[in-house]
């Protein structure tokens, strides 16, 4: 009995934290390159889920019924928009205060945060919203006493999931895109001099990161079926962490930061109290920035003069 | 500075701008604002997405425009700068705050006699607001430390007052300093070990923090009652209670003075003393700044590696401003619970630290009257804005967005008068 319900756990906790680890990446990405925790980034990924909820209404309604066109047809949709927010965010809210002083883009990101749930709300009203189950069915298999599933739609996620990080880790290495937004993460300045475009680049990683907010945004929808305008407060903290645990700037280990906080949140409501997850994922947070604030794949920050 | 050359206005570039601005602002809006879901079903909202897409338009076209007007370009100018941290005025200057202060004082000696029960509880809310305001301008304004989790010291203080009736027996005089003792400790047990680390760890942990008193104090439910609180006594004022009848076998007030009972009687104890806290607080943190230890936590917020190569010991100083801020929430902790006379767990949620966040912006970061003016005006505008209640958080977001990149100083900048050297002594 113990085993099946560490086996399950294990199954949703790689679930859970396979999309700690997209969201995390958007963190992760903007902390390595302007040294800013991107604090409305857990609202993004609300927009996202909400993107994911009417792109998903509309083409029903439209009568696309097949599981593989609504899921392109939504991704391709959540993506594009999350991603012009990310842009519009920076813009508005950020690049003015690329000179200003250190509490400024952060004060500026909760200003943000706040905006983008109230605007949720506002819009579409305070009430929870859902989508129906998409894809029903799964594995089953019996272990001594007790049984593991699978379903369909985790096997989905963990899948896309993966194939999500693993296009951006192939942009992040192998194109110009991403030996630029090493550069950038390098040293700014430098990267300026020898022509590079950090403003711009600085947008590119923007979007990526809200673009892989609204993959997961989709996932979790699609997977959970409920959220609402506040839903991006709770997850984005968790997803934070996540980055924080893998080493923040590092985008390894973001995802694998996003795996180990979900397996080790879903052990913990799964044996020992569902009630205190939060609290323990939190407990998290503070026990490695005190103990490891570099986290497991990260370098030591050096402050520079 | 030199006149900068004035270029002819380049209509044709703002209208480039307007257009892109619309384009993003309808893919923006488009989706979230115009398609509103019920269920699995939507319906199709288009005039609210046209009416803020037009507003995108014609409001980036202008600030286009304005910006290539010699005001505006000296405005944009005027905005990269981030500018030093205190305004120093000339030795010898005069404040206005010598006539302002005591007319306040009398101001507020004889409020309570004009104000009806309705505006007393208006400012007693102020007040609260400025004394945790003071208390997060000491950590955030002074010594640089962003707190997310500021309310977690304000809920400590509270449900020390609540919980310690409840299983101790304490009274609001005794819980008054036990709070914000508790809140002090709190705050150092959690401050001792983070502030040793980079700056914006801080408002992630503390952040975490106050989420994590929140959940206990929502899901303990044999000991903080949970979700449905707890009860608050009533303060007493030497043994004297506010009440009707006399619960605890001490004399109610009205019967004491020979006066007929009046339930506002409560609030305007909660506020006197209130009211007295704050002055003493506000003085306080106003010879705290002129002791070598508040200089230390400017110049720790303005250059932390200097400070450091100076031979400050940059935790400790970090650590009392920690400290003091958050006994200063714990404080006011007891005077929100002995106020509301109930508490919950859904008083100390992210926005109320947020909001004190916001007033500390608004105000300026470090700036005492600043502080003061932004709580009531944060406050009090709400109850003048019932209409606008919906889109209240609306509001305190852009306007943190708006005044970091207008001012992020804060509207008020800390000044102070300088000092002329004496004869005889290199300058």
């Amino acid at each position: 009995m113990m085993d099946g319900i560490f086996l399950q756990q294990m199954v949703n906790g790689l679930t859970l934290g396979s999309v700690y680890g997209l969201i995390a990446i958007g963190y992760t990405m903007v902390y390595g390159i302007i040294g800013m925790i991107n604090f409305a980034h857990g609202d993004v990924y609300m927009i996202s889920a909400y993107l994911a909820a009417i792109g998903l209404a509309v083409m029903s309604y439209f009568g696309v019924e097949s599981f593989p066109f609504l899921m392109l047809g939504t991704l391709a949709f959540t993506i594009v928009v999350t991603g012009v927010y990310g842009f519009v965010i920076e813009r508005v809210a950020y690049k003015p205060l690329r000179n200003s002083t250190r509490l400024a883009p952060l004060i500026s990101a909760i200003g943000i945060s706040l905006i983008l749930q109230n605007y949720a709300q506002i819009a579409q009203g305070p009430n929870q919203q859902g989508v129906p189950t998409l894809l029903s069915g799964g594995w089953r298999f019996d272990i001594g006493t007790g049984f593991v599933q699978i379903t369909y739609t985790k096997m989905f996620i963990l899948v896309a999931a993966f194939l999500g990080m693993g296009v951006l880790t192939y942009i992040i290495k192998y194109t110009k895109l991403g030996r630029m937004c090493r550069a950038t993460q390098q040293d700014r300045k430098m990267a300026s001099i020898l022509g590079i475009n950090t403003d711009r680049v600085i947008s590119y990683v923007f979007i990526i990161g809200a673009a892989m907010a609204a993959l997961a945004g989709v996932l979790i929808t699609v997977n959970y079926g409920t959220f609402d305008f506040y839903a991006g407060f709770i997850i984005g903290i968790k997803a934070f962490t996540a980055a924080v645990l893998g080493g923040i700037g590092s985008l390894p280990g973001a995802m694998l930061g996003g795996l180990i906080l979900g397996v080790a949140e879903s052990q913990f409501s799964g044996l020992i109290n569902s009630d205190y997850k939060d609290v323990f994922s939190f407990a998290l947070l503070v026990l490695i920035l005190i103990f490891r604030p570099q986290g497991l794949l990260g370098r030591p920050l050096v402050a520079k003069v | 500075m030199s006149a900068a050359p004035i270029k002819p206005i380049d209509i044709k570039q703002s209208v480039i701008d307007a257009v892109i601005a619309g384009l993003l602002a309808l893919i923006v809006f488009g989706p979230i604002v115009g398609v509103v879901l019920q269920g699995y079903d939507f319906n199709l909202q288009p005039t609210r997405v046209a009416w803020l897409v037009g507003a995108v338009v014609v409001g980036r076209f202008l600030i286009s425009l304005f910006m290539q007007t010699p005001t505006g370009v000296r405005m944009s100018q005027g905005m990269e700068r981030g500018g030093s941290g205190v305004h120093v005025l000339a030795p010898g200057h005069k404040s206005a705050l010598r006539w302002v202060i005591p007319l306040v004082i009398v101001l507020a000696l004889v409020f309570p006699v004009l104000a009806n029960k309705y505006i007393l509880t208006i400012v007693i809310l102020g007040l609260i607001y400025v004394l945790l305001g003071l208390g997060l301008n000491i950590v955030v304004g002074l010594a640089g430390l962003l707190d997310l989790g500021y309310v977690a010291f304000y809920a400590i203080g509270a449900y020390g007052l609540a919980l310690g009736y409840q299983y101790l027996g304490l009274g609001f005089w005794s819980a008054l300093p036990l709070s914000a003792i508790a809140a002090a400790l709190a705050g150092c047990i959690l401050g001792f070990p983070v502030l040793r680390m980079h700056g914006d760890y801080l408002a992630i942990v503390t952040l975490g923090f106050g989420e994590i008193i929140r959940l206990v104090l929502n899901n303990w439910l044999s000991f903080t009652g949970g979700p449905n609180g707890v009860a608050v006594p009533a303060p007493t004022f030497m043994g004297l209670e506010f009440g009707r009848k006399a619960k605890e076998g001490g004399i109610p007030i009205h019967e004491f003075l020979h006066i007929d009972y009046n339930p506002d009687l409560k609030f305007v104890f909660i506020y006197a003393v209130l009211f007295l806290v704050v002055i003493g607080v506000l003085y306080i943190k106003h010879r705290l700044t002129r002791m070598p230890i508040g200089r230390a936590w400017e110049a720790l917020r303005e250059d932390e590696i200097a400070c450091r190569a100076m031979g400050l010991n940059h935790v400790l100083v970090k650590l009392s401003a920690f400290t003091l801020g958050a006994s200063t929430a714990g404080l006011a902790g007891v005077f929100f619970a002995s106020y509301q006379g109930f508490i919950n767990p859904t008083s100390f949620t992210f926005f109320e630290s947020a909001l004190i966040l916001a007033i500390v912006v608004l105000g300026g970061m470090g700036s005492t009257v600043g502080v003061v003016i932004a709580a009531f005006v944060l406050t009090v505008a709400p109850e003048l804005l019932r209409s606008f209640a919906e889109y209240r958080v609306l509001l305190f977001g852009m306007l943190m967005v708006l005044m970091m990149i207008w001012k992020p100083r804060g509207l008020i900048r800390i000044s102070r008068t300088g000092v002329v050297p004496r004869k005889g002594v290199a300058p």
